[in-house]
């Protein structure tokens, strides 16, 4: 665990978020002090822990399979920047 | 008599005897806001048409028949906007109500307004909100904490008569420590996650901010309980939350965490959370230390676990299907990396770089897998803790509230601000923060917390334990010099 090989821009750019040059140089100075902060987590051995994702044991909750009211297709498109025919519309994919 | 200087309680007990109409305590919260509001930004917007309208309809006889609930903007209203303080949820509209809604809707509450907060609730002194800081009624050239800070602020400067916040790693409790007001986070799945914008997941609770315990409790017994569109919460069976307030603390046993009291606190906070728990002592409680040995580590693990929950949660807003979506692009990547360049701020885009990298191939076992161990160990501190005492007494917040800009360029230390709260939304576990005394800075007085933190599912002790403290103190009576 170290910050050495943190690379904000590759990161960023996995995370779909362009940023500016100052921006990178300031992430990648804060973000290095944060990284060396939570090293301290190396002083604990945890060989023997079990990890936890959730703080109660739910596991997984069933019901039944039935439809039910949903939102309208009108109120679903309503918050969408571009719509038209009653989809949203997306820049281009493919050439 | 002020009607906006009132508790909930004490507004039902004059609507329900027709003293006062639930028309008129909307009107009342609009001209306050109109009179100090701008001094304290902690409404975003409000739509005081739709809430006489909806005030005229109401039925009195409800468990909170008329009474207006400031929301914290990351909830869903339905037909109100719900932008988590974000310019990308620009012109967002809330197509649902979350499940707190409707079910504050069902007791007869109006839910009012939108109040600031750091945007996605990811900050502690909500100057993180894209639409300006909100100020801290007490003073205002200080921060009123956060994330929930619009929340705690409105509450404080009677503004607002109670407020819906959330806490994720002290969102609720910390900003109501700062304002002087009481504020709760419940168990992990004891309040329903529906229809609040997810932050960390696994981590994230909605609970109240009021100006009294009595409050907390009656709002604790609307928005708990089971429900079908959030497969985490849990079916146990919701107490009555006021039935067992005024049952004092004789004979409950406290522990005095040792871990919390610390270098790097304020001496006069620790002054006055120790002057609290003595008067706990006299009241009848009896107080032992314990230990808390994994403390230390809470923070690492919760800016290990948060930020990687929320990598995954923001992925989200691509703006293709609501919000903002940035202008002329050409390609589908070009698209996602400018709508989250320009519609994201500066702590959003830390925290999704900070995830996504913990989560990346080759450091996920490292960081993520690692901080997730040190979790169980965090909560098994906990469980420990609770074979031997009731709760946990400490302080809420290791500072009062702190100066506009004062750790605005330097993350660890705004990060800091939470180190005593953030371990209980770790382990999952409920707590609240009460008003326990004010310490001077520069001829202002700021106000203290007492940290109240209870097993899971336990919040009627944390609860009895804050009102015994309450009942006998005149902390919450106290109101911020703002005009």
């Amino acid at each position: 665990m170290s910050s050495e090989n943190f690379d904000v821009e590759y990161v960023a750019d996995l995370a779909r978020i362009k940023l500016t040059p100052d921006e990178i140089k300031m992430f990648q100075t804060q973000l290095g002090l944060v990284l060396e902060h939570v090293a301290k987590l190396n002083q604990i051995d945890v060989s023997q822990v079990e990890p936890m994702a959730h703080s109660f044991p739910i596991y997984n909750v069933f019901r039944e399979d039935e439809t039910r009211e949903s939102l309208e297709r009108e109120a679903a498109l309503a918050n969408a920047p571009q719509q038209a025919q009653g989809l949203f519309i997306v820049t281009k994919v493919l050439e | 008599m002020e009607v906006t200087s009132l508790t909930v309680h004490e507004l039902q007990a004059l609507i329900r005897a027709g003293q006062i109409s639930p028309r008129e305590a909307v009107e009342a919260l609009g001209r306050r806001i109109e009179e100090v509001d701008p001094l304290i930004h902690g409404y975003l917007s409000h739509d005081l048409e739709r809430a006489v309208s909806e005030a005229q309809q109401v039925d009195v006889r409800l468990p909170l028949g008329g009474v207006p609930i400031s929301i914290k903007d990351v909830i869903n209203v339905k037909g109100h906007p719900c932008g988590c303080a974000s310019k990308i949820l620009d012109g967002y509209v809330a197509p649902y109500d979350a499940t707190v809604i409707a079910k504050l809707r069902a007791a007869g509450a109006i839910p009012f307004g939108r109040v600031n907060m750091d945007e996605f609730a990811m900050g502690s002194s909500t100057e993180n909100s894209a639409f300006g800081p909100t100020r801290n009624p007490w003073d205002i050239t200080r921060i009123p904490g956060g994330s929930s800070g619009g929340s705690a602020a409105v509450v404080a400067a009677d503004e607002g008569f109670a407020a819906l916040g959330s806490d994720t790693g002290g969102s609720i409790r910390q900003p109501a420590a700062l304002c002087g007001r009481v504020g709760l986070k419940p168990t992990y799945g004891r309040v329903s996650r529906y229809g609040l914008v997810a932050f960390a997941s696994s981590l994230d609770q909605i609970g109240p901010i009021t100006k009294d315990v009595r409050d907390a409790a009656i709002l604790m017994n609307v928005i708990s309980g089971p429900d079908k569109f959030d497969s985490t919460s849990l079916s146990d069976q919701v107490p009555n939350f006021t039935a067992n307030l005024d049952q004092g603390v004789k004979g409950l046993k406290l522990g005095l965490p040792k871990e919390y009291f610390i270098e790097g606190i304020d001496p006069e906070v620790d002054k006055t959370v120790r002057a609290a728990v003595a008067r706990l002592e006299e009241l009848g409680a009896e107080v032992f230390e314990i230990s808390l040995p994994h403390t230390e580590f809470a923070l690492s693990t919760y800016y290990i676990i948060a930020p990687a929950e929320a990598s995954a949660n923001l992925a989200r807003f691509d703006g293709v299907r609501y919000g903002f979506r940035a202008k002329e692009t050409n390609s589908l990547l070009e698209h996602y990396g400018k709508t989250r360049e320009e519609g994201f701020g500066p702590e959003v885009k830390r925290r999704i770089i900070l995830g996504t990298y913990v989560l990346s191939s080759g450091y996920y076992d490292a960081y993520y897998l690692r901080a997730q161990k040190v979790r169980t160990l965090i909560r098994q501190d906990f469980a420990a803790a609770f074979e031997k005492v009731d709760a946990i007494v400490c302080p809420t917040s290791p500072t009062a509230a702190f100066k506009l800009g004062e750790r605005t360029n330097d993350p660890l230390s705004m990060y800091l601000a939470d180190i005593f709260t953030l371990a209980a939304n770790i382990a999952g576990i409920c707590g609240v923060s009460v008003p326990c005394g004010f310490l001077a800075r520069e001829g202002k007085q700021l106000p203290v917390g007492l940290q109240i933190l209870g097993q899971e599912l336990n919040e009627a002790t944390v609860l009895r334990v804050a009102y015994a403290y309450e009942q006998n103190t005149e902390w919450h009576k106290a109101k911020p010099p703002i005009a």
